[in-house]
């Protein structure tokens, strides 16, 4: 379908937005995000396009013509300092100003971005740092001085490591600052044009204990995903956008800096975020998007649950009243305008200006979705995955369809693979956004894109009206509420030297496959010597080992399997093989919770 | 005031006893709080904000990722008292 069609389901936002797409980058007629960003920030140089806050407190304000002053300093610095087209920069820091500005600076530069999580441990971060062979990193300095503590990190293999954040005397452990370095730049840097098929960022989707997944995503990538999502969500100077979800994340990159940016929008940084201070920005900034994830959208719910029902009597039956009425006249259609008037006091919480919540990162409940639109705030959920580039169906809102997560982003197509009789099968998607590869993986590369499809692992089915419904995974792995992918391959060194012969982790629907995108939990499978038990202190080993992982990525418990698990020539466990085996001759039951 | 690192402990251990209604004796230094009281981290970040005001510091977000028992959230605590 042609995006100016799809746009024209979509009446709401056409109507009262299309003025607001006047002045945005025509983003075809660019080769790369350094161009697009470039010509972003002269067209809007006097327009604002960063907020800082930390705790209420204002701490920054940028407007695109400062923004790109300190960028092309900082590019300047990189060139002088002998980083060269095509080159790579990792990028590790918590949501702020500093982060885009490197961004931009390396694209302006003509190099390659990597965004790291700052979430992973400093030694995950050094092994993926090695891994995308980066020669420049830029990093907050407790990131940083955390990293000069891990054992790895005399493999570190870096030209230049500059820091953010350090205070005054402090030891830089090599590193240079920030700001000296970018002020220290003499005169203009060079703009290192880059072509659409050449990498712009490579995005690692797991890896952190096992194989890395660096996708490779390039310029046309992005600026087609950025394309297709504006076309729905349109940006403009006086948007302003609240980011919380990590900068690295493929959705924050995207919505928070890419998509804005090329609209002149502005974009919200808080330096905590402790849902007071969220609550608070929201209004303070009178916010028009955030995207979260479905643990921080439900704990929204909870809250404004709470809320409603702490009213008295008389005012909570006016209140369901209304709330009934404008889901009656918004069952076709969201009409913002409508349900602000209707529910002005649920608005005003938050800001009066909000016009979507972007849900992603992980499954959405519906019920949830519901609650959300029945107060007139359309919640988009979708979905999408890094080697898709960001996001490849977004649900549409005619009707609302909260049992779905959408239908296909202009420009994608999605295809199910051999359906079953209930035409349930694995989702393929076929579009210019799809990464070009994994990093120094042609293998896994090869099982991933076929015939120039790629294959996602998920379980999904089409309905006739052209929504996507997800059913649960194919593939061996859970996604927290929190939106954290979790590979079970990642967590397993954890547990190595564990007094039993072998063990192996598995996401628990993989060996009991489940039509269920919820509650996802993962169990390690021992495999005891002869005759061994699992004793009291092998349970209080494994707990104890459990407990060094982020709470995210605990085990929820673990099975015992006695028989020696199946291997390939090269000894590596055959992981489909043996949760086959499993799965056919053991029970969910079996599971020992920890 | 000045508290030792056992103070400073026990204090956490009693406010979180009481953020989520447990007996204080049910709870230990090395537990994990988000396995003792079944929460996620957005729960955990109101008990911390509980903790701030209580010992009137202000924690970064940063201090406190990844920590998940009451003996090292303490350490961070009374590094910033």
């Amino acid at each position: 379908m042609q995006a100016e069609a799809f746009l024209a389901s979509f009446p709401i936002y056409i109507a009262e937005e299309k003025a607001g797409q006047r002045g945005m980058l025509e983003l075809r007629e660019y080769e790369s995000l350094g161009a697009a960003l470039r010509e972003a920030v002269k067209r809007w140089a006097g327009e604002v396009c960063l907020i800082e806050d930390d705790r209420g407190r204002a701490k920054l304000r940028l407007t695109y013509k400062e923004f790109d002053e300190t960028g092309r300093w900082l590019a300047r610095g990189l060139e002088d300092s002998g980083f060269a087209a095509g080159e790579r920069a990792a990028i590790i820091m918590t949501n702020q100003s500093r982060w885009l500005i490197s961004a931009y600076a390396i694209f302006y530069a003509g190099g390659v971005v990597v965004p790291l999580d700052y979430q992973l441990t400093p030694g995950e971060q050094l092994a993926l740092l090695a891994h995308s062979k980066a020669r420049v990193l830029v990093v907050e300095w407790h990131l940083w001085r955390a990293m000069t503590q891990a054992a790895n990190i005399s493999a570190l293999d870096v030209n230049t490591v500059l820091v953010t954040e350090a205070p005054a005397n402090a030891d830089l452990y090599g590193a240079r600052r920030w700001v000296e370095f970018a002020a220290a730049a003499k005169g203009e840097p060079e703009f290192r044009a880059r072509r659409r098929a050449d990498a712009a960022c490579i995005i690692y989707s797991s890896g952190t204990g096992g194989r890395p997944k660096g996708c490779v995503m390039t310029h046309e990538n992005y600026l087609e995903q950025c394309m297709a999502l504006t076309a729905l969500y349109p940006f403009w100077p006086g948007v302003r956008y609240l980011s919380i979800l990590p900068t690295n994340h493929a959705i924050d990159f995207m919505v928070g800096f890419i998509g804005p940016f090329t609209c002149g929008a502005a974009v919200v940084h808080l330096r905590t975020l402790r849902p007071e201070f969220v609550r608070e920005a929201m209004t303070k900034h009178k916010i028009t998007y955030m995207s979260l994830v479905p643990l921080v959208l439900k704990n929204l719910q909870k809250g404004l649950q709470a809320r409603f029902d702490e009213l008295p009597a008389g005012k909570r039956m006016v209140f369901g009243a209304l709330r009934g009425l404008n889901k009656m006249l918004t069952r076709r259609r969201p009409n913002l305008a409508l349900s602000r008037r209707l529910l002005p006091q649920v608005h005003a919480a938050f800001g009066g200006e909000l016009r979507a919540l972007f849900v992603g990162g992980a499954f959405t409940e519906p019920a949830t979705l519901q609650f959300f639109y029945d107060l007139g705030i359309p919640v988009a959920n979708g979905y999408g995955l890094t080697e898709a580039g960001t996001a490849v169906t977004l649900n549409d809102f005619k009707p609302f369809r909260p049992d779905t997560v959408g239908r296909p982003l202009p420009g994608m197509e999605v295809r199910i693979v051999k359906p079953g009789p209930d035409g349930i099968g694995e989702v393929a998607v076929r579009s210019r956004t799809v990464m070009s590869h994994y990093l120094d993986d042609p293998e896994l590369t090869a099982e991933t894109i076929v015939d120039g499809w790629l294959m996602t692992g998920d379980l999904g089915r089409m309905d006739a009206s052209g929504h996507l419904q997800l059913f649960g995974r194919k593939k061996n792995m859970i996604v927290t509420e929190e939106g954290k992918n979790i590979y079970p391959e990642d967590i397993e060194t954890v547990f190595e030297g564990l007094a039993v012969k072998e063990f192996c982790v598995f996401a628990a629907n993989y060996l009991w496959p489940k039509r269920s995108m919820t509650g996802e939990q993962l169990v390690i499978v021992l495999r005891p010597e002869a005759g061994q038990a699992v004793s009291e202190p092998l349970r209080a080993e494994l707990a104890e080992r459990n407990r060094r992982l982020l709470n995210y990525k605990r085990i929820h418990g673990y099975v015992v399997w006695e028989e020696d698990f199946p291997r390939t020539a090269s000894l590596k466990i055959k992981r489909a093989v043996l949760a086959e085996q499993i799965g056919r001759r053991l029970d969910r039951s079996v599971v020992t919770p920890l | 005031m000045t508290r030792t690192i056992e103070q400073t402990t026990e204090e956490v251990l009693e406010l979180a006893a009481a953020h989520f209604k447990v007996a204080r004796a049910e709870l230990k230094p090395d537990d994990d709080f988000f396995k003792k009281f079944g929460i996620d981290s957005l729960q955990a970040l109101d008990l911390l904000t509980r903790l701030e005001q209580h010992f009137r510091v202000e924690l970064p977000d940063y201090e406190v990722q990844g920590v998940s028992d009451f003996k090292t959230l303490a350490e961070r605590i009374q590094a910033r008292l």
